[in-house]
């Protein structure tokens, strides 16, 4: 198929002239002149461009916040995009949402005000009784440098309140729409625009061919970093593979977490809020919520980030990933994989299929994310903590940091200095200490380096007082999770 | 007789929605990039400099030119006027780099193509050559440098602050920095000028200052203003960001318009916007401070030295504006404060809300912080020993006439339970946790003018027409701030008709000329009181109508909602101006505001620059992990000063926003340059304003309802868009208290601004040895 389809609004779109790096965004704004939309940072980072993606789930039609700007075309197939401009109340008028925005006067300039509506508007179909705290948690991703938030808070509240979901246009039409999408699923696609050319596999056994006829191929799956690749550094990722609507299984079998590559952080967040509640907060803090619906874990991994959301905590969690190669593949250590700055063991052809996470139902788990502002910000040090203790000893201790080296790394000398070690404060007083061996960390516009190394020194000492003496009031406010 | 009509909707001092609020929410408003493009809009792209400081020994465009799309470059040699957009007449602002290069990110040259993308690729294949010199960044490195001023210094002073200072019993120096701040206005710079016949150009900005644009336009030209004229719709956001910056852009295009014939749409990426426009000022300021046992203030001494940049832009009243709140809240008996607006390789620095003010203020609190620490008392108490009382006299001679602070902080002391939470954080640190909280109430007393008193003037034009429609324009942009809804509301009740009935219109030159630009929190008070004089004379001209078509006498004549009452006659307002119409009356008028009373005489450092002051207090509590710094503001209690608001609704809306975006500047929002001169933070990705879970968990704002204007403002209202800004300070002084607790609050933390983590932490880690 050489046909990009997908449905906008309330139209079905077929594009045949399509390239990798087209946006989203551009689309919207330069071709079809829907000027709702709009571009304020074009890196995913404030929000303005926020529109909806709706895609089939095995838990049927889903729709999502996710930033236009950096969402590239031809990860929209068999997707329904709704923007601003289909938004409307049962009676044609105004939608709950924007009433309730211009009752609170949650607009000044005005220019985030489509964005923030979009991104309201996803939390009010899926959970009309957020409080405050998870409409934060759903404005994670959203800029507004006028109102200080207090009166778009008080309309999201009161947006809830209104109800109205059985009635909104979107629900009304799902049946339709699903039906829509499904039909369009399928076959590959291979879309270009001169040069530039974009494929979208079938299924994965698809993507495994497509990737040994284009080794060389740029794999694209949420494009919360190849997006900016493109929008930031004009580079050219043609031929691109878009993965993200594959690989998306998630299974939990005995203590194993089995996760697809494409699994984004937000469809994982269920599964680790179950298993893994230690780092429910710590998920909630990846990205903005568009970053989560659009990010996907596999992809997170294979990017080689020196910090990497996830690693650390996989890295802690004893995590292995499967590569895979044509029909091929291997499994190895989530740490073995990280080999140098930008240096992954990912052979040509290779691709990271899935992720394996032991769940450690006995262990003292912990995940820590410092950042200069709480929310979407890029880590300046995370730490993924799993210690196992029998009978007051200290039998096992993976501690992994990022943003303290090149790669996420575990802190050896600090585990060195706690395994054998009674579980008391002299172990995690020496590891503290320990840790200033394991890293020489880099100062940059994030952090110095000597704060790095103070606060990873520091998230030893917060782990033993959390373990040691739990409710003690070591930690400020936890978010919650949308 | 009795009136049977409804009260007119829309009147002032009532809440009103935003004139634009449901364009708002439904993506309908229509910014800059919005607009229709006229057929054959090509596009402009900066090229920027990649050297902090040198002279440029050339420059090939050949691969440029051969992009697929190109139709040309512009460089300094290619303006037909002057290669200039200083807004002080020091011809210092270049368009394009002439010869050297003062900064990273200094535009150099523009693309011209038929896409934005093409222009902006082809902008990354140009090659420019640089003789690197030696940079400066920092004001206190240009100072050792020897790098001078971009524009004369100031010194305000009264008494004798060094003899006062010697006989103080008690004596604080330090020296603070304060950063800077990205404005981060949500629409970036934007510009789309369409040529004209002969010497015209018409122009699409996103602006705060519209006729500025008009004479920089023309000057780059070589036309005179009237060949230009300069629309704005609305921005999206400007906080000072657009009321100087976006010349050099409008300029661009409108160059590239002329040359090519085509409409030229300018946009940068965010990451050039941020890198090549500038911010608010950082500086660094050496303070002494004598007082007594009792805290109470005897002598102040302060060096404010400023990173302006390369060029002077408006660092001159910026600086001059940071000694005029050097005080706060705050008498000194003897005063010597000096500005020393340094010349740094940097982006030159601009307006940014509070215009210099801010990082005067927080001066002030620095002090007396550290006098409550040096005396061991609340600073809340050294604040209310030390406040202003009608008749003294500020450090620039002006006697200060309205202090309503007393009551206010007493209030405000009370709703918020200031007391009772103190002590409880107090007991909460006393216990010794990770988690440390601090809580701090600090005031605002903010100078309402401009200092250039020329600038406080303003038009409007009112156009009835027969239908009774009303036709509303002024000189004042619309940033976000709701002015055209306040200025509307104005209108609706000289006229008491509803506000539906009055069209806001753009901004342009043509009906509104030499306005000033929409800044110094004066919009409201300037553009109000002239659409209100345009009001009033069409009212004067129907009243004498009226008087003498229904035979009444002119004193019978009222205007009632949606009627005009003619002795015992109540006319329809429609009727009224129909017959008006008939009878050949004018039922358009320009009308014209000049503020009364101020004066300022730079060469002497005394006058009356302000009007008046707008007051305001907030109080702060954080939280603070000392394990890693990251902090919370866990409340806020605000009590503001408008007078009588003119739209409550949004002059709440204005306190909050500017309280957060405050708060911002003072905790992350933290401007970072490499060694090579790079400015790193330069995208929200690396530029951190606050988001929606900064905000104060509990967040209590009020308007101080029984405050009335003791001057005759427009309806007894104040200014508000940057006077609570200044309120951010509660919480960087809230944080100093939670790090302070480390040391048993035995000396003050003395953190730099911004407080980010890691300067929290390393305060922690400091105090504790």
């Amino acid at each position: 198929m050489t046909q990009l389809r997908f449905l906008l609004n309330d139209t079905e779109v077929a594009l045949t002239e399509v390239g990798a790096s087209d946006t989203l965004l551009d689309h919207l704004r330069l071709t079809r002149r829907m000027t709702g939309t709009k571009e304020g940072c074009a890196e995913g980072d404030c929000g303005a461009c926020t529109v909806l993606a709706g895609r089939l789930t095995p838990d049927g039609l889903v729709y999502e916040p996710i930033n236009a700007c950096i969402r590239l075309m031809a990860s929209c197939h068999a997707t329904h995009i709704v923007t601003v401009e289909h938004l409307r109340g049962p009676d044609g008028g105004l939608h709950p949402v924007q009433a309730a925005m211009v009752a609170h006067h949650g607009s000044q300039c005005g220019f985030c005000t489509p964005g923030i509506v979009m991104a309201l508007y996803g939390l009010w179909m899926t959970n009309p009784d957020a409080g405050a705290a998870e409409i934060e948690t759903a404005l994670q991703g959203n800029i507004c440098r006028c109102t200080g938030y207090a009166p778009i808070i008080r309309a999201a509240l009161a947006a809830g309140a209104a109800g109205g979901q059985a009635q909104d246009a979107l629900a009304r039409e799902r049946e339709t729409v699903a039906a829509r999408l499904a039909g369009m699923r399928g076959a590959r696609v291979s879309l270009a625009r001169g040069a530039d050319r974009a494929l979208v596999p079938a299924d994965t056994d698809d993507l495994a061919a497509a990737l040994l006829e284009e080794p060389g191929a740029t794999l694209v799956a949420g494009a919360t970093d190849v997006g900016l690749w493109v929008t930031k550094f004009m580079r050219d990722i043609s031929p691109a593979i878009f993965i993200g609507h594959l690989m998306k299984e998630i299974t939990v079998e005995g203590d194993l977490i089995h996760l697809g590559a494409g699994v984004t952080y937000s469809e994982a967040a269920r599964v680790i809020a179950r298993h893994i509640p230690q780092a429910a907060e710590y998920w909630s803090r990846i990205g903005g919520w568009q970053v989560r619906n659009a990010g996907t874990i596999g992809a997170n991994i294979a990017n080689g980030s020196p910090i990497g959301d996830t690693p650390p905590l996989l890295i802690a969690l004893d995590a292995r990933i499967v590569l895979r190669r044509g029909d091929q593949r291997r499994e190895m250590p989530l740490e073995a994989f990280f080999i140098d700055y930008g240096k992954q063991d990912r052979q040509p052809g290779e691709f990271v299929e899935a992720i394996l996470i032991p769940i450690h139902r006995q262990a003292r788990v912990a995940a820590y994310k410092i950042s200069k502002r709480r929310d979407s910000d890029i880590t300046s040090v995370a730490a993924g903590i799993c210690v196992d203790v029998a009978d007051g000893v200290i039998t096992g201790a993976r501690l992994a940091f990022g943003g303290m080296a090149g790669t996420p790394k575990r802190a050896r000398a600090a585990e060195a200095a706690l395994v054998g070690q009674p579980f008391a404060e002299a172990a995690f007083d020496a590891a503290a200490r320990a840790i200033a061996d394991d890293f020489q960390p880099m100062t940059d516009m994030r952090a110095s380096a000597e704060y790095r190394a103070t606060v990873a020194r520091n998230l030893i000492r917060r782990f033993w007082l959390e373990q040691s003496e739990p409710g003690l009031p070591v930690r400020l406010r936890q978010s919650e999770g949308v | 007789m009795k009136d049977d009509t409804a009260p007119i909707t829309g009147q002032a001092h009532q809440d009103t929605a935003h004139d634009s609020a449901i364009k708002h929410v439904t993506g309908r408003a229509e910014y800059t990039d919005d607009l229709v493009e006229p057929t054959g809009t090509i596009h402009a792209y900066l090229g920027l400099s990649t050297c902090a400081h040198g002279r440029i020994t050339g420059m090939d465009f050949t691969d440029t030119l051969a992009q697929p799309g190109v139709l040309g470059v512009l460089t300094a040699d290619d303006l037909p006027g002057v290669n200039d957009v200083s807004p002080n007449g020091k011809n210092d602002d270049p368009i394009f780099a002439d010869g050297v290069v003062h900064f990273w990110g200094q535009p150099v040259f523009a693309v011209i193509a038929e896409t934005r993308d093409q222009a902006r690729r082809a902008a990354h294949k140009a090659r420019i050559d640089y003789d690197a010199l030696p940079h400066a960044l920092d004001p206190i490195a240009a100072r050792d440098a020897g790098r001078g001023y971009v524009t004369d210094p100031l010194t305000l002073t009264r008494g004798d602050a060094v003899a006062a200072m010697a006989e103080a019993p008690r004596r604080i120096t330090g020296r603070f920095a304060v950063g800077g701040q990205d404005h981060f206005y949500l629409e970036g710079q934007i510009a789309l000028a369409i040529p004209g016949e002969d010497d015209e150009v018409a122009m699409h900005v996103s602006t705060q200052h519209p006729s500025e644009v008009q004479h920089m336009v023309a000057h780059v030209l070589g036309v005179p203003s009237n060949a230009v004229v300069v629309n704005v719709r609305r921005m999206g956001g400007g906080f000072g960001g657009k009321e100087t910056q976006m010349n050099l852009f409008a300029c661009v295009a409108a160059v590239a318009a002329k040359r090519w014939h085509r409409a030229v749409k300018i946009r940068p990426d965010r990451d050039d916007d941020m890198t090549a426009t500038g911010k608010r000022h950082d500086f660094v300021i050496d303070y002494a401070v004598g007082f007594d046992d009792d805290g109470r203030i005897r002598a102040v001494e302060g060096d404010l030295y400023a990173r302006c940049g390369f060029s002077a832009d408006l660092s001159g009243p910026v600086t001059d504006r940071a000694l005029f709140h050097a005080d706060n809240a705050y008498f000194y008996p003897d005063v010597r404060v000096s500005s020393h607006p340094m010349r740094t390789n940097t982006v030159s620095n601009t307006a940014f809300r509070g215009f210099g003010g801010p990082q005067g203020a927080i001066m002030a609190e620095r002090m007396v912080e550290e006098i409550g620490y040096a005396l061991g008392l609340d600073p809340l108490e050294v604040r209310k020993r030390n406040l202003y009382q009608n008749g003294q006299l500020t450090p620039y001679h002006q006697e200060v006439q309205d202090q309503i602070l007393p009551r206010l902080i007493e209030e405000l002391e009370a709703t918020s339970d200031y007391q009772a939470r103190r002590q409880a954080v107090l007991d909460w640190n006393a216990r010794g946790g990770v988690i440390r909280k601090g809580i701090a109430l600090t005031p605002v007393k903010f100078g309402i003018s401009f200092t250039a008193t020329w600038f406080n003037q303003a038009g409007a034009l009112i156009h009835v027409y027969s239908d009774g429609s009303i036709h509303l324009n002024h000189g004042g942009t619309e940033m976000g701030q709701g002015l055209n809804t306040k200025v509307a509301q104005v209108v609706a009740e000289a006229f008491q008709c509803d506000i539906s009935r009055i069209k806001i219109t753009r901004t342009t030159t043509e009906k509104v000329p030499n306005t000033s630009a929409t800044a110094a929190s004066s919009g409201t008070d300037l553009n109000g009181m002239a659409a209100l004089d345009a009001a009033n004379q069409i009212k004067a001209r129907l009243v004498a109508f009226v008087a003498e078509n229904w035979k009444v006498a002119e004193d019978q004549v009222v205007f009632v909602p949606g009627h005009v009452r003619a002795g015992d006659q109540m006319i329809a307002f429609n009727q009224v101006i129909r017959a008006a119409y008939m009878a050949r009356i004018q039922l358009s008028a320009a009308g014209f505001y000049k503020t009364p009373k101020i004066h300022w005489d730079r060469s002497t450092g005394q006058g009356r620059p302000f009007y008046y002051f707008a007051y305001g207090a907030a109080v702060s509590e954080v939280s603070v992990d000392t394990l890693t710094g990251e902090y919370v503001i866990d409340r806020a209690d605000i009590l503001h000063d408008v007078g009588r608001s003119l739209n409550p609704a949004l002059d709440r809306g204005q306190v909050e926003g500017a309280f957060v975006q405050g708060a911002g500047w003072l905790t992350t929002e933290e401007l970072w340059w490499d060694d090579k001169g790079r400015l790193r933070t330069h995208a929200p990705s690396t530029y951190k304003v606050p988001l929606a879970s900064d905000r104060p968990r509990v967040f209590n704002v009020a308007l101080a309802d029984w405050s009335e204007a003791t001057e005759r403002t427009i309806k007894r209202s104040k200014a508000v868009g940057e006077p609570p800004f200044v309120l951010g300070i509660s919480v960087f002084e809230a944080i100093n208290m939670a790090v302070a607790s480390v040391a048993d609050y035995r000396e003050p933390a003395r953190l730099d601004a911004p407080a980010t983590p890691e300067r929290v932490l390393m305060a922690v880690e400091r105090l504790r040895g």
